[in-house]
Formats: structure tokens, C-alpha cells, sequence
């Protein structure tokens, strides 16, 4: 497969300061990619960068094979889709869609068929003469991406289009990108503070801290098998305990917790015996008042609060020692007698932990 | 909205010193000055109500050919005005950093804090035949002997152009500082060069300020009194002159208040039919 988008060694500097610090990495044709990371993690710089807004300091950007160093934002065959969208508002939607195929001097006819089809494909049919004030905040999404694609780039850019919207039209049009994205078939590059959204749209995500690459991986991957600590804490929730490694075989260690807990878990990267290390564990994993618990690590918590959530609950737990642990709570009305203050044994399989050097 | 009695009285209150101000010294002078371009004397010198003011200024080519010109002038005038503003505005709202920018727009306002008389005095010490500027140009060589500057039709457009610069730049410098730079990004990306995007983005966007600008440039200009007489000289030839020439010169007050209304109501006209060549209405560019 070909890639649309190779960005390799890119650079860029702010005088002292180093946005995007030598990044490399590959989009194949069709795939949505998603960049993650904090605000001020250089992900926006990285973004305008390839859009060509700014100019790298070093490094090397080409799209389908071109190299598009010195070449104008206007000349790439490549399309933004702005924070806040950048809808044109003294045009109505026909103008603001046609805007780019004019100034490719499409003439007349195939403009109008053009704007007829990518509005059906967006599922705005009939919205053409509405101007851009009529427009609720899913529709202006609409007809922003639907100005892009209508160019039909070889790479469409999007950033964090979906963070000005209220939840429930962010769940929905999560959803609607994802599908919109499979059928135009256009690569998707898209950057995001929200793991969720690059979680279930992305066909492979990055994150990005600091100006690097953390990882980059399916969102399964980044998930379960997490290579640094950042990653583990950015994505998903995850509890967190300090230790001293006491005993490690392969990728098997035994970690003693500061509060005195002796845990079995997985370890990623170098760890050595003696050192210290952080332990993540997500709250899915964690399995209450277990019935097995041959080969679990074992220990009883009690119920601060309840956080419930639908599917999502969670029981807020302290360890005696006053350590603050989240453990999922399965909505199968199995655990519905646990109420704040009750004492519960919770269990987890050391495949399901993973231990980090700690930082210093 | 319900408005109590005593909220109504208060409104009263407040809104007498404006009233009385428009009233005294808009409202009255202006009925008395256009009974005055009515008034006119017969043969035997008894005042008497005419219209013989007003076909004055049709019937000699002077009066409207002066007009005319001041008004075409005027246009002029207001268009490089406007021309010189855009890339001001656009520099001191877009490229320049933001804790620049008062103080940008301070320099703009600087000269403005002398008067007038003084402003044009200085131009004219700059311009004159034994000004700074034949001064440094003999000296160097570039001329045998002095050029005259002063007392031409491009110096007195000139000397108009920056007295009112600061009319025309600081509205469009606020309806610019509403415009979003990703609106221009957006153009950008979407293939535009710069002078689409002045044209498709910038200007559409400025239009409200461009317009309220222009009015207050062109009706400045028009009214301006010192600027052409002292910058044009002689020759000027501003409409201005031949009311005061009226009223002062030739002592003819009823032609005089005549010629301010004809002034007053032609420009009036002027503005209208620029409000409909270019689709707006005097309510949206005053919001």
C-alpha cells in the first residue's frame, strides 16, 4: 500500500524552545490516523506544518511522493478542517463549498453538480442556499468538511473539529466521521486532545508529549500494551501505585508496593531489581470479591463512593492505607449490595498490570 | 418592556441637555439659515420670498462647476484615503504584535492632537519654494532652482489625504480586529492566493467599516475649509470658499445659506447613491 502522507525527522523550533522534536511517521492510503496529545504538545505545530502554514525548521514532509518543501499552503494537494471550522460567513453554503473549485477555475455546471453530490454525501441535501448563521453546530461540521473534500485532497487534515461541540453531538458525530471516512475513502489525519475520539475513529493513533512520539499503534494496541508511562496514564484511566522491584524474570516481576502490598505483574522496558517503579493498573481489570483467585494478586479495599456512570460505573475504593484505587463496576446487578463503607476483596491477574521505571 | 413613570421622568431628564443642545444650536440656525436662502429683495430693495438663490447656483457654471469639482475631488480623495487605510489597518491589526498595537494606533493618532492650522503650516514649511524639501534638493543637486509644490490640485488632494487618514483607519482597524486570521487561513488553504483573498475575505469583512469610514472622509473633505485654501491656494477652487465668499466677501447671506443647502443636500444625495451602488443601508453600517 501506498502512503499519502510520509513525514520524516520534522523539526520545528521557536527560538529556545522545541515544538515538534524529530518526528517521523507514515499514513497509508485510506487510513484514518489520529495524532494524541495534551494542549502544548506540538501537535497543533505538527499540523501546520504539513498544511504548510509554518515552515519546518529541518526535516522532510511528501505527500503521494512530493516533496512539499517551499510550497504554499494554497498549492498542496491537501485540506484543513479548522478548530472552529473558518466557515466562511459572508457566503452562504453553495459559496463556502465552491470557494476552492473556483479558484481552480471549475467552470459553472460541474461546480453545481459537485455541490449536489458532496452535500448528499454529508447528508445536507437541500441546505445549498441556507446561510452559514442558519446552521446548528453539526451542520456548520458538515459543510466545513464538505468544502474540503469537495477538492478531493489527497490528504484531509482535521483540527480537533469536534471540541466546540456538546457531548452528545460529539458521541454522534465521532460515529458519523468514522463512517463518512470509510466511504469517501480519503485519508484522514486528525488531531485531538480527547482519546476517545482518536480511540474509535482511528485506524492507528499516536501519542505525542513534549514534541515526540510516545507510540504509535492500533487503538488496541496503545490500550493494552502501553510502552511508556505517559501513554498508560494519557489513555484510558489508569490506577497508579509506587514500588521497589524485588524479583524479575523476563518480562515477570515482582514489585512491593510502598504501602507494603507485594503484587506479581508484567514489566516494559528496563527495570532492574532493587530499583523503583510505577505500577499501572486500569479499573476494568480489577475483579471484585473474585471466586478463583488462584494467581491473583489479592487485597481488600473499602467503598468511598459509588460513581455511577451506566455502563462506565465505577466504585471509588481506599486500600487501608488511604490509597485511592477506581475499580469497574459491571452493571450486571451481580454487585448492586455493595454500598459505601463495605469492605470488598478485589483481585487482579498479573498479565493484566504493567510496570515502569520510575521516572525521577 | 415596561418603563415606570419615574424611569420615564428620568429618561426626560437625561435626554433634555442633548435635546436642547440639538434644538439650539442644530436645529434653530438651520430653519433660520434656509428661510434665509428663501430671502431675497425686489427691484425697490423690500425683502421678499424667492427662489432666485437656488436657480443662482444652476444658472452660473461657476457655482455648480465649482461644486463639481469639490465633489469629484471629494471622491478622490476619499478612495486613496481608503486605499492608503486597508494595508494600515491590516499591519497594525494582523501582522503587528498584539502589545504593539495601542501603541500603533496611538502614532496614528498623534498628529491629531495639534490642530488643523498647524498641521497644514507644517506642510506648507516642508513644500514651499523656500522650503525644507528645495532646500535639500538644491543642495544635493536634483534641480537648478526651486520648484513650486504648493498651490496644485495634488498637493491639496495630498494635504486632504492626511487630514483624514485617521477617519478612515480607525473603523477599519475595529471592523478588522473582528475578523478571525483562520477565515484568511482557511482561503488560504483552500487555494487562494493574496489577492483573492483580499478581495473574497478582507474587504466583504471590513465592508461595514470600509462604508462608515468613507462617509466621514468624504463629508470631512467636502465641508473642509482650511486644508484647500490654504494647500490649494487661489486655484482650489473648493466649494467652501464660495459660501464663505458669500457670506464674508460679498456680504449676500440669503445666496450664502442657499449654496450650504444646496451643499448640504447634494452630498446627502452623493452618499445615498454610493449606499446603493454598493447593496447597503445607512442602519447596518451604523451598527
Amino acid at each position: 500500500m501506498n502512503n499519502d502522507l510520509s513525514v520524516s525527522n520534522l523539526v520545528k523550533n521557536f527560538g529556545e524552545f522545541t515544538a515538534v522534536d524529530s518526528v517521523s511517521f507514515d499514513v497509508p492510503q485510506g487510513s484514518f490516523f489520529s495524532i494524541l496529545g495534551p494542549s502544548g504538545c506540538g501537535k497543533t505545530t505538527l499540523l501546520r506544518m504539513i498544511a504548510g502554514f509554518e515552515e519546518p525548521t529541518s526535516g522532510s514532509i511528501m505527500i503521494r511522493g512530493k516533496d512539499m518543501a517551499g510550497v504554499g499552503p494554497n498549492l498542496r494537494p491537501i485540506n484543513l478542517v479548522f478548530q472552529h471550522l473558518a466557515l466562511f460567513p459572508m457566503m452562504n453554503v453553495a459559496e463556502n463549498i465552491a470557494f476552492g473549485l473556483r479558484r481552480r477555475k471549475v467552470d459553472n455546471a460541474t461546480i453545481k453538480k459537485k455541490i449536489e453530490t458532496i452535500l448528499e454525501r454529508v447528508g445536507l441535501p437541500d441546505y445549498a442556499q441556507h446561510q452559514i448563521s442558519q446552521l446548528s453546530g453539526g451542520q456548520k461540521q458538515r459543510v466545513a468538511i464538505a468544502r474540503c473534500l469537495v477538492l478531493e485532497p489527497s490528504v484531509l487534515l482535521l483540527d480537533e473539529p469536534l471540541g466546540a461541540l456538546d457531548l452528545k453531538l460529539r458521541e454522534q458525530m465521532k460515529v458519523e466521521l468514522k463512517k463518512l471516512q470509510a466511504k469517501v475513502g480519503t485519508t484522514f489525519v486528525y488531531i485531538t486532545h480527547d482519546q476517545s475520539e482518536a480511540l474509535v475513529m482511528s485506524d492507528r493513533v499516536v501519542v505525542m508529549n513534549k514534541g515526540k512520539f510516545e507510540q504509535l499503534g492500533t487503538p488496541q494496541e496503545l490500550y493494552s500494551k502501553p510502552l511508556t508511562p505517559f501513554v498508560a496514564q494519557f489513555v484510558g484511566d489508569n490506577n497508579l501505585w509506587s514500588g521497589v522491584i524485588t524479583e524479575i524474570s523476563g518480562t515477570d516481576a515482582v514489585i512491593r508496593t510502598d504501602e507494603g502490598f507485594t503484587f506479581r505483574s508484567k514489566v516494559q522496558g528496563t527495570v532492574t531489581v532493587g530499583h523503583r517503579a510505577d505500577l499501572f493498573l486500569r479499573p476494568e481489570t480489577l475483579r471484585i470479591q473474585p471466586a478463583d483467585k488462584e494467581g491473583l494478586n489479592t487485597f481488600d479495599v473499602t467503598v468511598k463512593t459509588i460513581l455511577f456512570d451506566g455502563a462506565n460505573s465505577r466504585l471509588l475504593t481506599v486500600t487501608p492505607q488511604d490509597h485511592e484505587l477506581l475499580v469497574a463496576l459491571p452493571q450486571n446487578r451481580s454487585f448492586d449490595y455493595i454500598e459505601p463503607g463495605q469492605t470488598i476483596e478485589v483481585g487482579w491477574h498479573p498479565e493484566a498490570g504493567v510496570c515502569f521505571a520510575a521516572e525521577d | 418592556m415596561v418603563i415606570s413613570k419615574s424611569s420615564k421622568t428620568a429618561l426626560w431628564l437625561f435626554l433634555t441637555p442633548v435635546l436642547c443642545w440639538l434644538l439650539l444650536l442644530i436645529v434653530l440656525p438651520h430653519i433660520d439659515l434656509l428661510l434665509m436662502s428663501f430671502g431675497g429683495e425686489n427691484d425697490y430693495g423690500d425683502p421678499i420670498w424667492t427662489l432666485q438663490n437656488y436657480r443662482n447656483f444652476f444658472t452660473e457654471p461657476i457655482y455648480w462647476n465649482t461644486f463639481l469639482r469639490t465633489a469629484i475631488f471629494s471622491i478622490i480623495t476619499t478612495f486613496i484615503t481608503f486605499l492608503l487605510a486597508m494595508p494600515v489597518a491590516f499591519y497594525i491589526v494582523k501582522v503587528v504584535r498584539p502589545r504593539f498595537q495601542g501603541a500603533m494606533v496611538l502614532m496614528l493618532l498623534l498628529p491629531f492632537w495639534v490642530s488643523e492650522l498647524v498641521r497644514v503650516y507644517g506642510w506648507m514649511i516642508l513644500l514651499r519654494e523656500s522650503g525644507v524639501i528645495n532646500h535639500f534638493l538644491l543642495k544635493f543637486g536634483l534641480i537648478d532652482k526651486p520648484v513650486e509644490m504648493l498651490y496644485n490640485d495634488a498637493t491639496m488632494i495630498m494635504g486632504l489625504v492626511y487630514t483624514s487618514m485617521l477617519f478612515m483607519a480607525v473603523p477599519i482597524i475595529s471592523a478588522m480586529e473582528s475578523l478571525d486570521d483562520s477565515l484568511i487561513e482557511a482561503a488560504h488553504d483552500l487555494g487562494s492566493g493574496k489577492l483573492v483573498i483580499w478581495y473574497k475575505i478582507i474587504l466583504p469583512h471590513c465592508k461595514p467599516g470600509i462604508t462608515s469610514g468613507s462617509i466621514v472622509v468624504f463629508m470631512l473633505v467636502l465641508g473642509n475649509y482650511l486644508t484647500p485654501n490654504l494647500m490649494g491656494g487661489k486655484n482650489s477652487l473648493w466649494f467652501t470658499e464660495q459660501i464663505y465668499n458669500q457670506f464674508i466677501a460679498s456680504f449676500n447671506w440669503n445666496q450664502g445659506a442657499a449654496f450650504g443647502f444646496m451643499l448640504l443636500l447634494l452630498s446627502s444625495l452623493i452618499i445615498w447613491i454610493g449606499l446603493k451602488l454598493s447593496r447597503q443601508k445607512l442602519g447596518e453600517v451604523a451598527s
